[in-house]
Order: structure tokens, then C-alpha cells, then sequence
């Protein structure tokens, strides 16, 4: 079977199986649609979470920055995973304390102000909403690319599968889901990788892999290092992300936007109790563990593989470089779409990679007869979506990395509908605008809410507004900045009153915003940014992708200095900080 | 005797709190010094050792933190339910 016909075998399956858990668990009351009845296992709820969690920039493109960032990619490591300890140490027991259906529910009901609670939905719906148009970006992608269908089509087939099950089972029919799109992508993400682990170091786990050796003998990063600084690369091992102290902050916003994502945190709202709550969080950590030390193992012995193929003899050597005309079947198949681009600049018909904004080497380069880097694109996302093909691996495997990109993105979609439509039709319809209607109009009303995130999803995955290119840095900047203060200042601080929560949330997400905005433009159109992104202009060198912590300590401050001015929270909502911070009446 | 009850509640629910702070306090700077300490602040140092084919930064920063937080999951877990037990704040089976 050719490696379409397996492609088409496998999606098939996956969605046949993603449809028929959507017709078994159809939500019947509110409680099941908003949080899937609460009685999710803590082993379960680990699983989904970790497929809600880890999107299409996890499973596709997270391998490739560290590929090419090298140590710098720690932070996307580190961020994305360390905030699950702030996740399960200080959020999820006491959310789920709490025990209702959304967060924005908690903020109006902590801060006593149905302001907040309106601030908070539109803070969810900006983060949420941004994030989901990756995802459904994602879909078409994957669909485009190896089903050879159409853009829109491919993103038509996704939503309509999301449709299916979200719309009918809501919390219920996702977790179910998520849980079986948690398989489909850890395999489709660990088979490659152990099979070129295999063949690089001889060692079939990849995390062992990566500390291994290669065929003669050298550590495998040790040549790795070697290899690449051959052609004017920055060592692998230690080349900073800008610069020190952008790397912290940029892990800092990380992992507090991680435990800022609404979406994540209403995951925990499912299990049955408070010590459920803290073990799940452990066990979702656990699954997405399994590939975010994956990851950088793929991301090195990939970059290895990418660098000897195109430049197998010695540096300088005439014959050093590979023929184009020889190039293997994977180059072929990527250039086809754009990922991967050669320009024979010199006119020697081979292929000559190498950095040639590196000084030094380009003066060098240019006594060998090159004249210039001619792999003028090698885009990121090559080292998963390519790695079964240039480790030769069989038809069957590369159509499951389509299946698991696909189940990343749906999954991690479908979390995100659900909290943009119980905000919708519980915090905003059922919460603030009609508290009369019966539980039946409301299961209704989030079913409708459900449909129209999905237009809506839809409608800018088609469409693509100048800012999707913006999406990680917008979600997880403003999920550090408004939501997670926020969240922290009503667990850990019983005084906290409704101004200060108010005034912190919009300082600290205009504080972030304003910083994104001047440097990429307002809503990332780029004429319109009156920094420009550079350097000399980021605040102490700080991208804007990072700025989020620094908007979570403006934040933090502001609530601090405004609720001085204003008298306490109440004693019923001290009473109520006080009753979540313990798992029972005792 | 309700009142008396009442009080010692609210006394429990104090010292459960403040040993949770307490918990909370020691595994979060195990967190903070693993990941900000070993993988960046420190990483040049680190790096002088080897551990196996890693530089131990490296290796702190790119698999070693991961291994780390989630031991801190599952100790804190542990902690919590020992803590819930020792207060009698446990929660009932349904």
C-alpha cells in the first residue's frame, strides 16, 4: 500500500472512532455537558488533559524550535511542562474545591463583582479564541499536505467532526475523546522516534538516545555540536534563546500562562474530588511528559540527520556537498510544499547549508566558491512531519504522524470551543443577562454557543486575520498577565477585594498587550507597530513573546496598590476563600 | 459545645493551612531551582560536568527539570493526603 492509501486508512479509523464516542456519550444535563458529569478518574482526566493540552505546536512545531534553537528551546520544554507544578500545587485542588463549572464563574463570585466576572469571560475568549484558530489552522494543514485535498476542505472535514461530538456531548463527549486522541498522538509521536533513536545511537529510547553515541563512537551531541558549528552554526548545547535573562522570563510566562489557560484548568473541575484533582494534574504531567522528553531527542538526532544528508563529506571539499540531482525522495516530497526550498546560488549544482549571517564563516565559505546559504527555507515544522520519511521508515508510520497531528490539533480544539461556549451561554447568559432560564434552556443555549464557536473558529481558520501568526505569544501572554494573577490573588490572598482584581486584570493585560502590540503591530499588523521588532527596542531585551510575566507583575502590583484604597472583601467571601483552601468540612 | 466546635474548625483549618503553605514553600523552590537555577542561571557551571553524553545544564534544562517536577507532583500529592488525614480534613467516598 502506498503511503496515501495508508494515510486515508488510518485518519478514517481514527475519526470512525472519534464519532463513534461521540453517539455513546451524549451529555443529558448541564453537569454533564459543562464538566462531564464530575466523575472523570484522576488517570482519565491525566490523559485528557494531556491531549487538550498539547496542540498542534506541541506535536508539530515544538521539535522543530528546539531543533533549531537548540539549548535556547529549553524554555519551551521547561515552560510547558513546569507549569503543571503551579497547576497542581496551587490552583487545581482549590478550583476544584470550589466545584462549579468555569472559571470566570469563580473570579465573579471570589471578587463579588459581576465586573470581574465579565472582565474575566472577555480575557478567556481573547486567550481562548486566538489559540483555537492554531488548531483549526492545523487541521487544514495536515489535510492540504498529505491528503492532497483541498485547504478548506480538509478544515470543513475537521470541524465537522469537532461538531459532532462536541456539540453532542459537550464535556462528556470530549473527554472520552481526548482520551482515545491521547493514544493515537503519543504512538504516532514515539514510534518515529524510537525507530531513529535506533538507527542513530542504537538505543530504542530516545531520552537515552539523545546521551548516547553515534556509529564512531562520539557522543551524539558532541557531534551534533561539532557538526553544525562546522558551518558557522551556533554551538547546539548552549546557544541562548536572546539572552539569559530573556530565557527566564520567557519560562516564567510560559509556565505561568500554562497554568493561566482556562481550558486546562477546567479539566479539573471533573474529577470527583479535591485529592483527585491533585493526583490528576501528576498524572496528566506524566502523559505529556512521555513527549516533551521525547521531543528534544527528535529535535537533535533530526538536526543530525538533516545536516549530514545535505553536507555528508568535509567542509570546504568540493565533493563534500550533496549532488541536488541526488537528493533523496523526502527532499523531493517537501519541496513540493514549500517547507523546504534550495536556490543554487553558486551555480555548482550542489547544495551548500550553512549560516551565512555568521561573519567569519561566510568570509570563509566564500574561499570554498559558495556564495551563500541555499536552503533559503527549511521550515521547522520538517523535523517531525519528515522525520519517518528520512529515517526511512515504512507508509504506515508516516500516515499515523498525520493521524497524531490531527488528534493534537482536534483535541486540543475541541477544549478550547468548550470553554469559550460555557462562558458564553453560563457566565454571560445564565450568569449575568437571563439567571431565570431553566436548566433545559441552558443546555440548549451551550449547545447553540458550541455551534457558533465553531463558525467562528471556522471562519478565521479560513481566513486567517494578520494576527494568527501572533496566536502562542497573544494566548499564553495574556493568560499569564490577567488570568492566573488573578486566580492566585483569590486562593492566596483572603483580603483581595473586587478593585483590585478588576484594576489588575486590565493593567495587566494592557501592559502585554501594549508591549506586542508596539512591536508587531496593533492586531499584528505590522505597518501599524511604532517600535518596530527589534532589538534595541525590546525593555531589557525581553521579546514580545515573553513579555507576559512582566504583565503578570504588573498585575500583581496594581491589584496590590488599588485595593489598599478600597475596604476588604467581605466576610461571606472570606468565609468562602476559607472553606476552598481545606478538601472538606472536616 | 458547638461553639467549642466552631473554634477548633477554624483552628484546624489555620494550621492545615499554614502546613500547606509550608509544603508548598519547600517544593516550589525545589521547582525554582531546578528549572531557573540549574537549566539557565547556572547552566554554564553545570555544564563543566558531564553526565554520560550530556552536559549536565543541558540535560537539567531539557529532560532532567521535566523528571523533577513530576516527582514534585506525585511527593506533594502524598504530602496532602497524609496532611488532609492528620486534620481531619479528609474527603468521604461516595
Amino acid at each position: 500500500m502506498d503511503v496515501k492509501t495508508w494515510t486515508y486508512l488510518i485518519v478514517g479509523l481514527s475519526f470512525a472512532l472519534y464519532i463513534g464516542i461521540a453517539i455513546w456519550s451524549r451529555a443529558s444535563s448541564t453537569k454533564e455537558f459543562y464538566i462531564a458529569g464530575g466523575n472523570v478518574s484522576p488517570i482519565s482526566n491525566g490523559m485528557a488533559t494531556a491531549a487538550d493540552w498539547m496542540s498542534a505546536a506541541s506535536f508539530i512545531s515544538m521539535a522543530g524550535m528546539i531543533a533549531f534553537g537548540g539549548y535556547g528551546g529549553s524554555v519551551f520544554l521547561m515552560g510547558w511542562t513546569g507549569g503543571y507544578v503551579l497547576l497542581a500545587l496551587m490552583l487545581a485542588p482549590y478550583m476544584r474545591k470550589y466545584g462549579k463549572f468555569t472559571v470566570p464563574e469563580f473570579i465573579g463570585e471570589r471578587f463579588y463583582s459581576r465586573t470581574a466576572r465579565i472582565v474575566a469571560v472577555i480575557c478567556l475568549i481573547i486567550v481562548s479564541v486566538t489559540y483555537v484558530i492554531g488548531q483549526m489552522k492545523g487541521v487544514g494543514v495536515a489535510f492540504s499536505r498529505f491528503l492532497e485535498t483541498d485547504y478548506n476542505t480538509g478544515l470543513y472535514i475537521g470541524m465537522a467532526i469537532v461538531f459532532f461530538y462536541a456539540v453532542l456531548g459537550g464535556m462528556k463527549g470530549i473527554t472520552f475523546t481526548q482520551i482515545a486522541q491521547y493514544v493515537v498522538l503519543i504512538f504516532a509521536y514515539t514510534v518515529p522516534a524510537i525507530f531513529i533513536s535506533l538507527k542513530l545511537t542504537g538505543n530504542p529510547i530516545p531520552q537515552f538516545g539523545l546521551g548516547g553515541s553515534v556509529a564512531d563512537g562520539t557522543p551524539l551531541l558532541e557531534k551534533l555540536d561539532k557538526v553544525i558549528q562546522d558551518l558557522g552554526f551556533n554551538q547546539y548545547t548552549t546557544s541562548v534563546n536572546g539572552s539569559k535573562l530573556n530565557m527566564f522570563v520567557y519560562t516564567m510566562t510560559l509556565m505561568i500562562g500554562t497554568a493561566g489557560l482556562p481550558h486546562v484548568i477546567i479539566r479539573f473541575f471533573t474529577v470527583p474530588k479535591v485529592s483527585d484533582a491533585r493526583l490528576s494534574a501528576g498524572w496528566a504531567l506524566l502523559f505529556i511528559a512521555i513527549l516533551y522528553t521525547t521531543a528534544p531527542a527528535v529535535a537533535a538526532m533530526a538536526r543530525l540527520n538533516l545536516t549530514e544528508t545535505i553536507q555528508p563529506g568535509p567542509v570546504g571539499e568540493a565533493t563534500g556537498n550533496l549532488e541536488y540531482e541526488k537528493r533523496p525522495e523526502w527532499f523531493k516530497n517537501w519541496e513540493k510544499t514549500g517547507l523546504l526550498k534550495f536556490e543554487d546560488k553558486n551555480g555548482d549544482g550542489r547544495i551548500q547549508y550553512y549560516n551565512d549571517k555568521n561573519k567569519t564563516f561566510t568570509t570563509k565559505a566564500a574561499k570554498y566558491g559558495w556564495a551563500g546559504n541555499e536552503m533559503t527555507t527549511v521550515d521547522k515544522d520538517i523535523i517531525v512531519l519528515a522525520n519517518p520519511e528520512i529515517a526511512n521508515l515504512p507508509g504506515w508510520v508516516i500516515a499515523l504522524v498525520v493521524a497524531g497531528g490531527l488528534a493534537a490539533a482536534l483535541s486540543t480544539a475541541a477544549g478550547l470551543l468548550l470553554a469559550i461556549s460555557s462562558s458564553i451561554s453560563h457566565d454571560l447568559l445564565k450568569g449575568i443577562l437571563r439567571p431565570d432560564i431553566s436548566e433545559k434552556q441552558e443546555l440548549n443555549a451551550s449547545r447553540l454557543a458550541m455551534i457558533g464557536a465553531i463558525a467562528v473558529a471556522g471562519y478565521f481558520g479560513i481566513n486567517p486575520p494578520d494576527f494568527a501568526a501572533g496566536t502562542v505569544a497573544i494566548a499564553f501572554g495574556l493568560a499569564a498577565s490577567s488570568i492566573f494573577p488573578v486566580l492566585m490573588m483569590g486562593i492566596f490572598s483572603k483580603k483581595m477585594n473586587r478593585q483590585g482584581a478588576v484594576a489588575g486584570m486590565i493593567a495587566g493585560m494592557s501592559v502585554t498587550l501594549l508591549y506586542v502590540f508596539q512591536h508587531k503591530g496593533i492586531l499584528f499588523i505590522s505597518s501599524t507597530s511604532f517600535l518596530g521588532s527589534m532589538e534595541p527596542n525590546w525593555f531589557l531585551g525581553i521579546t514580545p513573546n515573553a513579555f507576559g510575566a512582566i504583565g503578570a507583575l504588573v498585575n500583581f502590583a496594581v491589584a496590590f496598590a488599588t485595593s489598599k484604597t478600597a475596604p476588604e472583601a467581605p466576610q461571606e467571601v472570606q468565609d468562602l476563600v476559607e472553606s476552598i483552601r481545606v478538601p472538606s468540612k472536616g | 459545645m458547638k461553639m467549642e466546635n466552631e473554634i477548633s474548625l477554624k483552628e484546624r483549618r489555620k494550621s492545615y493551612w499554614r502546613a500547606n503553605l509550608r509544603i508548598l514553600a519547600i517544593l516550589m523552590s525545589i521547582w525554582f531551582t531546578v528549572s531557573f537555577g540549574c537549566g539557565i542561571l547556572f547552566v554554564e557551571p553545570l555544564n563543566e560536568i558531564k553526565l554520560g553524553g550530556f552536559r549536565l545544564g543541558f540535560w537539567m534544562a531539557q529532560q532532567g527539570s521535566i523528571y523533577v517536577f513530576l516527582v514534585l507532583i506525585f511527593v506533594y500529592v502524598r504530602f496532602m493526603n497524609k496532611l488532609d488525614r492528620k486534620f481531619r480534613f479528609e474527603e468521604e467516598n461516595d
